[in-house]
């Protein structure tokens, strides 16, 4: 067999037999039960002394949301100043200049929702300082705040009837303590003993045998690149992401940060199972991320593998895939699995430019993160995907002739209308962003901003279209992958992403924890043999369904005239 | 009425629909129902879209324009026939029942005490009149005096006369039914116009019809699925500007129509007014479309079990005479204790006597008939040669015979347990406080009901049987017909406490009852059927009331329930799954003109850009009348347990929604390209 294909299946066995284990730990942890890390007790009580904290104080859904949208609130004022007047602080050995206010809020935006949309390059725009304590720290405590929504949706069906969904502070701090730190620490040793800089030294020179003088940035990168996966945050130290040779350095530490960015997403499934007592559950929504998940893998990989259509015509062979955009050290079918792995889970690393892929694969890119619940994010995936099961519930309840019901307790109205409202969002955020700047582009190319919208696009046409359409994409799924043609360092896009990736990350914490702590009030109503069981395969086939209809009908025309058209016409 | 007509589309009917189809265009009216509204909005816009096409360039041709605003007009007027079809319908089966009751006199009683004679539409809730053998009654009323035999097969259609008398809970008498012997007293207990049937054919006529909670988690998920598609819609301009592709506004408001969840969104008020209709057909009123909608969801049946499960009351089945006692004797004593026994077990035992041969004579002259009182729980006859014969339940005349210093026999005794761990009901019989025998009684099962608490059990429904017998008989019984528990010397508060507890445990219960004691009981159940025989009281109480007075109504009922919830579903999903050809021939259709390349999606191979749109907007529109009797008369529901019936319904509906449209708009396509 192909060694690229056993390449993808070994790193993908790899991850399974890591994070089902650890989705039993994350269960226990989250539980209360005993667990071997138990000894970081005494760190996280002082944690909660120091700050006045309750841990044992019971939160009902909208205690949780404000204590949520509070520390969040305060993260984006500090980070906000910070790397405004970064110039001022220390460790800035390369005299880096302070973010422009409108960067400054698209950025510190972008950190704080876990998304890591770069409108900047690592190697200028920031300084080693706040690497660490904006950019580091943001993607430590939004991956912990994605968690810890995600276990108080958990808590919400872990018994009967319930308004008490534990403490947020509880669940927030033992994501970082008893999760991210112990597995950063693990990965960021792997990556320096590979190569990965982790030194506070400025820039380093060499003369290139061409006799060019090359300034090679560098600085403590192990550690961030480590919480990027990890946390499923994906914005790189250096600019081009895990696509340069010091932040990715080897096919090794490319297996390892492809592993590291899946196993929290799918241990938080597994979780979830047994947090509930429903292991069956877990399996099948499992399975159906899975079967997502393959679905976009293989023609992503079959066509990367295949080589541009356009170079085939001309009669150049391609023996080794379509390699523009790739790294010589990873191979086209590897990048295939990462451009898709990165896209259905809310990462947005790259080892390769997606905007050199193939058009199909394009589409599969932008699907991913369309549907965004294929595993998706750290805690945030399950959460996404309850949305659509409860949509799924609802219709295929009514069709067994029952009021729906999930895991014993009645869906009506109030939940219909906050998943509705929820489904509603993408589609609203994507085409409306898409729509606005479509409308700029075209009637008014020649706006006064730091790059004209008429010079955004590096590719005019149906290559352009999915440019902007990727981009504004990729912040409503806080996922952070760019097609890197698109000018974007400028007032209008900053601001745009700014707002669609606020409102699309907050909404689709808020909706489903606001339905599961709803329902996990109502009385609960034993099972008979009436009910519909939401564990079964059929009911597993349902939520695919859904899924895939109510993305493929939002988005067609959009996807129509952005991948497919390219498709298409280069085909012709 | 189990005359009505059961053809759906009665030309009559029909008539009146499609008057209305055209009244219900009103925005005011149109606004309740979000989805068909943003497609009359449409429609709107069509036909000023068709006037400025006339005289300016760049919109297409006036006549294609035109086209498309008659195809979407039709597409409003469809789902208004649709609901105007299923309402004519409901208001005709009311009619037919409210015929019943025309202009009746009445003799009214005055204060005074004379009689007057008045029109039954003058009657005022608190009126008093009579009713002779041969009169109509002119309303429904509570009889405060006297019993009659009454002809009620204009309500039920059931031919036997059945009797109601003061007191009891069989009290109510139903305007339009006729008394067949003696006089009673009625009292008037509602107002003109505020009956039950008034109530329901408001219900019908939409005048108070109020959503569902259910439709309006639909209606809610229907609105938000438009909402995306007028994201789609509208953004779908600036797409196109950015492709250099213009895109004229009947495409967009075709695409847009085609989109939006028409058929389900045209049908909805449609399936929830054949709901309750059907319910109608049954001979149930429902007092709202909320009951029909949870009677879908009940988990627990509580059933009365004499004339629901079992026919009727106990019968003699068995003679076993004591010891030393002669068979001839003891059947005898046995005819003679039952002579003046007025009860059905009491005749039966006649009957049993007659078919083993006995010569039933009428009681001797000057014999005094002993009542059956709760003291003395047994009766029988004294008669003038000082025989006492006494018939009644064991304990009772053990007591009896032991008391007057005889022995109770062992054997009789062995007797009386096997009979009662049979489900039978032992009778003992003693003369002058000698045991004579036992007689057994037993309760015949109604045929083929063990079958219904089977699918009722697939359906995952729990039956209740609810019994005043022991628990052992009531145990035996239950086993014997299938019930899943059973409540014994059930007295009505037992069934409050039954329903709180099943409801504490996030149950849903229904029930029936017909007395005044059922009346908590049916209030607190969350579907309540009182029968029409019933008191005043328990047809308040509950939120259904059947004609029939028959207890297996129930499961009926429930189906309904779930038929209708079934419907709406499947519609959806079918809905839904239409869009997938659709946008397979719009999406193509737009953008062909400046994007040649996108032939390649028109995998249908439609003829034009025109005639794909065309296919499309007029497929939209025929599907709705096409299953509008779909709607009305309700998905059948298949008790094979939730998950087959969901994969049974994803496979026809679902998978059938995404076939179906691909194969209409490719044969209507065929057919526009002769003229396009």
């Amino acid at each position: 067999m192909n060694t690229e294909l056993l390449g993808i299946i070994a790193t993908y066995a790899l991850t399974l037999v890591i994070a089902i284990p650890l989705g039993k730990y994350l269960a226990k942890v989250f539980a209360g039960e005993k667990v071997w890390t138990d000894f970081l007790k005494p760190l996280e009580s002082g944690i909660f002394k120091l700050s006045g904290i309750n841990p044992k104080e019971e939160m009902n859904w909208k205690q949780h949301m404000k204590a949520l949208l509070t520390i969040n609130l305060v993260w984006l004022v500090y980070g906000f100043f910070v790397l405004i007047y970064q110039d001022k602080l220390p460790l800035n050995p390369d005299g880096n200049p302070g973010m422009t206010p409108d960067l400054s809020f698209n950025t510190v935006i972008s950190f704080v929702v876990n998304c890591d949309l770069q409108h900047y390059s690592g190697e200028s725009g920031v300084t080693y300082l706040t690497q660490h304590v904006v950019m580091m720290f943001l993607m430590f405590v939004s991956c912990a705040t994605g968690i810890a929504s995600a276990v108080v949706f958990f808590k919400a069906f872990r018994d009967k009837t319930t308004v008490k969904l534990g403490n947020f502070w509880d669940f927030f701090v033992k994501s970082i303590t008893r999760l991210l730190l112990p597995l950063s620490l693990v990965v960021a040793l792997i990556l320096a003993f590979n190569g990965t800089p982790t030194s506070y030294e400025a820039k380093d020179q060499f003369i290139s045998v061409q006799g060019d003088t090359v300034n090679v940035s560098r600085g403590p990168a192990a550690g961030m690149i480590a919480i990027k996966h990890l946390g499923t945050n994906g914005g790189g130290w250096f600019g081009v992401n895990s696509a340069h040779p010091l932040e990715n350095p080897n096919y090794l530490t490319n297996s390892v940060e492809l592993i590291a960015q899946v196993i929290i997403p799918i241990a938080m499934v597994i979780a979830f199972g047994i947090f509930i007592r429903r292991r069956k559950l877990a399996w099948i929504i499992f399975g159906v991320m899975t079967i997502g998940m393959f679905l976009l893998l293989i023609p992503t990989v079959s066509s990367e593998l295949g080589g541009n259509p356009a170079l085939a015509k001309m009669g150049i062979s391609q023996t080794t895939g379509a390699m523009e955009g790739k790294e010589v050290r990873f191979g086209p079918a590897i990048s295939g699995y990462w451009s898709t792995v990165t896209t259905i889970i809310s990462t947005g690393s790259v080892n390769n430019m997606h905007d050199s892929t193939m058009p199909l694969t394009g589409t599969w890119q932008l699907l991913g993160m369309m549907i965004n619940s294929f595993y998706g994010g750290c805690g945030v995936g399950i959460l996404n995907y309850f949305i659509y099961l409860i949509i799924a519930v609802f219709i295929s309840g009514l069709m067994v002739g029952r009021t729906p019901e999930f895991l014993g307790h009645k869906v009506e109205a109030r939940e219909v209308k906050i998943a509705a409202l929820i489904t509603l969002l993408s589609p609203f955020l994507i085409l409306a962003g898409t729509a606005i700047a479509s409308y700029v582009f075209t009637s008014h190319g020649a706006a006064d901003w730091a790059v004209q919208p008429q010079n955004w696009l590096n590719n005019p046409g149906f290559h352009g279209f999915s440019e902007m359409l990727y981009e504004v994409t990729s912040s409503n799924a806080n996922n952070g992958s760019g097609f890197e043609g698109l000018g974007d360092n400028n007032i209008f896009w900053n601001v745009l992403t700014g707002f669609v990736l606020l409102i699309g990350r907050f909404l689709p914490i808020i909706g489903p924890v606001a339905i599961a702590g709803l329902l996990g009030a109502k009385k609960y109503i034993p099972e008979s043999a009436g009910t519909l069981k939401t564990d079964t395969l059929t009911f597993g086939l349902m939520t695919f369904a859904v899924i895939i209809v109510l993305n493929a009908l939002s988005y067609f025309p959009a996807l129509a005239l952005g991948p497919l058209a390219e498709y298409f016409t280069m085909l012709k | 009425m189990k005359s009505s007509s059961n053809k759906l589309f009665e030309p009559a009917l029909v008539q009146t629909a499609l008057k209305q189809s055209f009244i219900k265009l009103d925005p005011r009216v149109m606004i309740k129902n979000p989805v068909m509204f943003t497609v009359e909005i449409g429609t709107v816009i069509m036909a000023y879209v068709t006037v400025y096409s006339i005289s300016h360039t760049g919109e297409g041709s006036p006549i294609y324009n035109f086209v498309i605003f008659l195809v979407l007009l039709l597409t409003v007027l469809f789902a208004n026939f649709a609901e105007a079809i299923a309402e004519a319908r409901g208001k005709a089966q009311a009619d037919s029942l409210r015929k019943t009751r025309e202009e009746t006199p009445a003799k009214v009683v005055l204060a005074d005490g004379k009689t007057e004679i008045r029109s039954s539409s003058l009657l005022k809730k608190g009126d008093v009149f009579i009713c002779e053998a041969g009169d109509t009654i002119p309303t429904d009323g509570e009889i405060i005096e006297g019993i009659a035999t009454i002809d009620e097969s204009a309500i039920t259609g059931e031919s036997a006369p059945v009797i109601r008398e003061s007191g009891g809970d069989k009290s109510s008498v139903t305007g339009g039914t006729k008394v067949l012997s003696d006089q009673i007293k009625v009292q008037v207990n509602t107002q003109p116009g505020e009956s039950f049937l008034d109530k329901m054919i408001a219900l019908v006529e939409g005048a108070s019809r109020q959503k569902t909670p259910n439709e309006i988690a639909l209606t809610i998920l229907l609105a938000s699925f438009t909402l995306v598609f007028i994201i789609v819609c509208v953004t779908l301009k600036p797409f196109a500007n950015y492709a250099n592709t213009p895109i004229t506004i009947a495409a967009l408001i075709s695409l847009f129509v085609c989109l939006i969840p028409t058929t389900i969104g045209g049908l909805l008020s449609a399936i929830g007014i054949a709901g309750m209709d059907r319910a109608l057909r049954a001979n149930v009123i429902t007092k709202s479309g909320k009951a029909v909608e949870t009677a879908g969801d009940i988990d627990v049946l509580l059933l009365d079990k004499t004339g629901t499960i079992t026919i009727g009351n106990r019968k003699a089945t068995n003679f076993y005479p004591a010891p030393g006692i002669d068979t001839k004797d003891f059947i005898d004593a046995c005819v003679m204790s039952s002579l003046a026994d007025e009860t059905p077990e009491g005749k039966s035992i006649l009957e049993l006597a007659i078919t083993q041969d006995y010569k039933v004579m009428p009681a001797p002259a000057g014999s005094t008939f002993i009542k059956f009182t709760a003291e003395t729980r047994s009766s029988g006859l004294d008669t003038l040669d000082g025989k006492r014969t006494r018939k009644g339940a064991f304990d009772s005349i053990r007591n009896m015979v032991l008391k007057a210093g005889n022995p109770f026999p062992v054997e009789t005794e062995d007797q009386v347990k096997a009979i009662s761990n049979n489900g039978g009901t032992p009778l003992v019989v003693a003369v002058n406080e000698k045991t004579m025998g036992v007689i057994e009684l037993q309760d015949i099962i109604k045929p083929g009901i063990s079958e219904r608490f089977e699918r009722l059990r697939k359906m995952g429904v729990k039956t209740v049987m609810v019994t005043g017998d022991n628990p052992l008989t009531a145990k035996f019984i239950a086993e014997k017909a299938g019930v899943d528990d059973f409540i014994a010397e059930a007295k009505p508060e037992d069934k409050m406490n039954y329903i709180k507890e099943e409801q504490a445990m996030g149950k849903l219960v229904a029930m029936m009852g017909d007395g005044t004691n059922d009346a908590p009981a049916l209030a607190q159940a969350d579907v309540g059927v009182a029968m029409n025989s019933g008191t005043q009281a328990a047809k308040e109480a509950g939120n259904m009331v059947d004609l029939d007075n028959d207890p297996t109504k129930l499961i009926e009922i429930v189906e309904i329930g779930k038929q209708l919830l079934i419907t709406r579903g499947t519609l959806t999903t079918f809905s839904i799954a239409n869009d997938v050809a659709k946008y397979f021939a719009i999406v193509p259709a737009l953008f062909i003109g400046s994007i040649p390349a996108l032939q390649s999606l028109n995998i249908m191979g439609l003829h034009s850009p025109e005639s794909a749109i065309l296919s499309a907007v007029i497929f939209n529109a025929i599907i709705i009348p096409i299953l509008i009797p779909l709607a009305l008369k309700g998905v059948e529901y298949k008790a094979i347990g939730a998950s087959a019936l969901l994969r049974r319904n994803l496979l026809i509906y679902g998978v059938g929604g995404v076939v179906a449209p691909f194969i209409g708009i490719k044969i209507i396509d065929l057919l526009v390209g002769l003229f396009v």
